[in-house]
């Protein structure tokens, strides 16, 4: 009998997530109830109570994301979910959160759009809005897990991302993988790094909330620990206080912008499989990832060069890693379940077509789909 | 004035503060005080009958902009 | 007298509010009420949403948030909730709080939670230059309105006794005297607390409807507000368009961060 692993679990998608956040020290969940992403919000509003941790089910997506920013000042790693429909409804509150740097995580279960849709089935077409969803040029980060354990890895580093960098995470998920069952070992605790904010140990007389530093990231202060200071929308100076002067607003800008630049190679991770000496790569994520990968091993035993390229954060995207590729791959497929997003950025990123293979009917793209454009480019 | 008043008056003696950078000319402290202690100067309130004032502070809970400021005279 | 530059950010003075605005006079009022009952400036946490009074967390010095439009009541659920020992404020006109804002104030108050709304009550948006809101009384102009209101007018500390709140009350910039008193009662009550304070709008309001200056709106406050208990004895002719003052509602219900204490308790208990 096969040594029983103790640690193995029989979970979905959507409950790695729940127990994920628990593990990364999420302590608030604020959410709304939506297809496919309800579960996420079930599990957390048993689990959270037995961890002294808050979960609200609050009147709508709006109040959701705007009172887990709530809780995040006072100091408390917080967590929303949703799909389709109530992320349209948090975007102003995201653009919120990514102006004044409050850490936050917002899991965006895709499912058929645009509207309501196909509320029970996956698609991976919120790849733009994720990005720019929120009026105005604003930082955000985007990962996406394409299987059970990846979403619970990832769930973790998105907690680990907007705590260090100060930027909404985005974990972008879809209904297959919140609902598939997967056979998944919990990792053990020490082999799982958390990152927490940094916290100001200024007096709080000189303590100013956006203060420049060699980091770019400024020093975070729980509400109600003797430094009062301002938060706000509007566009602010180092501190915090609204600010109309050209050159302070600049500053701002260049700081939340130069925040994600000059550390996008630490936060960019993607995975390949068979591209050492591929002349065709296969760029996907989420989902279609999987379909890929099994695609891309049936043509390798057919004896076709074709390599994969997994995006596990799409945003910022891999730009240059691609670009580098391109000297040595001829044609790039990208399988997407939407009607071409990811496939602009990797032309943008090669400067030159890419071979679309899209779905949005409903239906996850199959191998065979992606491995017949394989073979017609192989010929 | 009654005997009352004046008796009063010069008992407690009060400073009005006018903080006339702030004062926005709204005329509600000249409006509320009780006792015509204040008038308008060229668009600023200012103090024109200082005995009068009896310290209720009416101008300072009204005025909007926090440009006056009733103090007690210790002296 | 009174030593307001104590909870005052000094160096943002003079403010943006206009000649005669109630913005100032409200503000007085929140902290001769914070002075009385002795609430220390790192437990109170001040969150506005957008418009003339959503300006106020800027001027005053304790843990402030100004947040999205309407959103304040919002963003104070999830700071209240993370940490209850927060004296949790929230400042929001009538059209933040009523129109956009509509949706979280009544499931505030519904959950009854713990915190304080102050909604100054000038029934117009004045931020925005004088559109009329869900207070504009019909007949009233506002830039939106041009030839008068057409619509009902909410009656918002109806809508906040409707729907849960614990205590609520009613005041107008007139009567700073008793809005000390409304505040520190909301204050120290535990559950959801409604202040709405009728405020003069010198600007987009009184001059557009022809209402005299701030001096004429305070006096005509003064003179058609009707205390609630002689309101209960009067029929409906006598109250008509008359302001109703006073502490409106005054009861125990639940308080939504105690309850989920309990909850929590009881499960890890079991």
């Amino acid at each position: 009998m096969a040594k029983q692993n103790v640690n193995a679990k029989l979970m979905t998608g959507n409950e790695a997530c729940a127990e994920a956040a628990i593990v990364a020290g999420m302590r608030f969940f604020g959410g709304y109830p939506i297809t496919p992403s309800s579960e996420i919000a079930e599990v957390l509003a048993h689990r959270l109570p037995e961890v002294g941790g808050i979960f609200v089910q609050m009147e709508d997506e709006l109040a959701s994301m705007a009172t887990i920013i709530g809780a995040s000042l006072a100091g408390v790693k917080s967590m929303t979910a949703t799909s389709g429909p109530g992320f349209s409804l948090m975007q102003e509150n995201i653009g919120y959160a990514s102006m004044t740097e409050v850490p936050c995580v917002i899991v965006n279960v895709q499912r058929g759009g645009p509207s309501t849709g196909l509320p029970t089935l996956p698609a991976q077409a919120d790849v733009m809005q994720a990005r720019w969803g929120t009026h105005g040029d604003h930082s955000i980060i985007v990962v996406a897990p394409s299987t059970v354990r990846e979403t619970y890895d990832w769930t973790i580093k998105a907690f680990n991302l907007t705590e260090q960098y100060r930027i909404p995470v985005i974990v972008l998920l879809d209904e297959v993988i919140a609902h598939v069952n997967e056979k998944m070992v919990i990792p053990e605790p020490e082999t799982i790094t958390i990152i927490d904010r940094k916290r100001s140990t200024e007096s709080p007389d000189t303590y100013q909330p956006y203060k420049q530093n060699d980091s770019d990231i400024p020093l975070f202060a729980d509400f109600g620990t003797g430094y009062r200071y301002n938060v706000t929308g509007l566009s602010h100076d180092e501190t915090g206080f609204p600010t109309n002067d050209p050159q302070k607003i600049n500053a701002l800008y260049s700081r939340l912008s130069r925040k994600l630049e000059r550390y996008q190679d630490q936060i960019i991770e993607y995975k390949t499989e068979y591209l050492k000496d591929a002349e065709i790569c296969i760029v996907a994520f989420g989902s279609s990832a999987r379909s890929a990968y099994r695609a891309v091993r049936l043509a390798r035993q057919q004896g076709i060069k074709v390599g994969m390229f997994q995006l596990f954060v799409i945003w910022p995207f891999p730009y240059k890693i691609l670009g580098r590729l391109a000297s040595q791959i001829k044609a790039f497929i990208v399988p997407e379940m939407n009607l071409g997003q990811i496939a602009h950025e990797v032309s943008c990123a090669i400067k030159s077509d890419v071979i679309k293979v899209n779905r949005v009917d409903g239906s996850l793209i199959t191998p065979n789909e992606i491995l017949e454009r394989i073979k017609n480019v192989s010929v | 004035m009654g005997i009352i008043e004046t008796m009063l008056a010069k008992t407690r003696r009060f400073k009005v503060e006018i903080k006339e950078a702030w004062c926005k000319g709204c005329e509600i402290c000249v409006a509320f005080c009780p006792k015509q202690v204040l008038s308008m100067g060229k668009g600023i309130a200012k103090v024109i009958n200082l005995e009068a004032c009896t310290g209720c502070q009416m101008c300072e809970m009204y005025c909007p902009d926090f440009a006056i400021k009733v103090i007690k005279d210790e002296t | 007298m009174f030593p307001y530059e104590k909870y005052l950010r000094f160096s943002k003075f003079p403010h943006i509010w206009c000649t005669g605005c109630g913005c100032g006079i409200i503000l007085k009022s929140i902290l001769r009420a914070i002075e009385r009952i002795k609430l220390s400036k790192n437990d109170i946490a001040l969150v506005s949403g957008i418009g003339c009074s959503s300006r106020t967390p800027g001027y005053v010095d304790f843990n402030t948030l100004h947040t999205t439009h309407g959103r304040a009541i919002a963003f104070a659920t999830g700071l209240k909730l993370a940490k209850p020992a927060l004296k949790v404020l929230v400042i929001s006109g009538d059209g933040d709080a009523t129109a956009i804002g509509g949706n979280h104030f009544i499931h505030a108050a519904r959950r009854n939670l713990d915190i304080t709304v102050i909604i100054y009550n000038n029934h117009i948006y004045g931020m925005t230059g004088g559109q009329a809101s869900p207070t504009t009384p019909i007949g009233k102009k506002g830039s939106t309105a041009p030839y008068g209101s057409i619509e009902p007018s909410f009656d918002i500390s109806g809508l906040a006794i409707a729907a849960g709140a614990s205590f609520v009350a009613r005041a107008t910039c007139y009567h700073v005297v008793q809005l000390d008193k409304y505040l520190e009662k909301g204050f120290m009550k535990k559950g959801f607390s409604l202040i709405e304070v009728l405020a003069p709008c010198p600007t987009y309001y009184s001059r557009p409807n022809r209402l005299g200056t701030s001096v004429d709106m305070l006096r005509w406050y003064k003179e058609n507000s009707i205390p609630v208990e002689k309101a209960r004895t009067l029929s409906e002719y006598e109250k008509k368009d008359k302001i109703i003052i006073g502490i409106l509602e005054d009861r125990e219900r639940p308080e939504f961060c105690e309850e989920y204490k309990k909850m929590a308790e009881r499960i890890r208990k079991s």
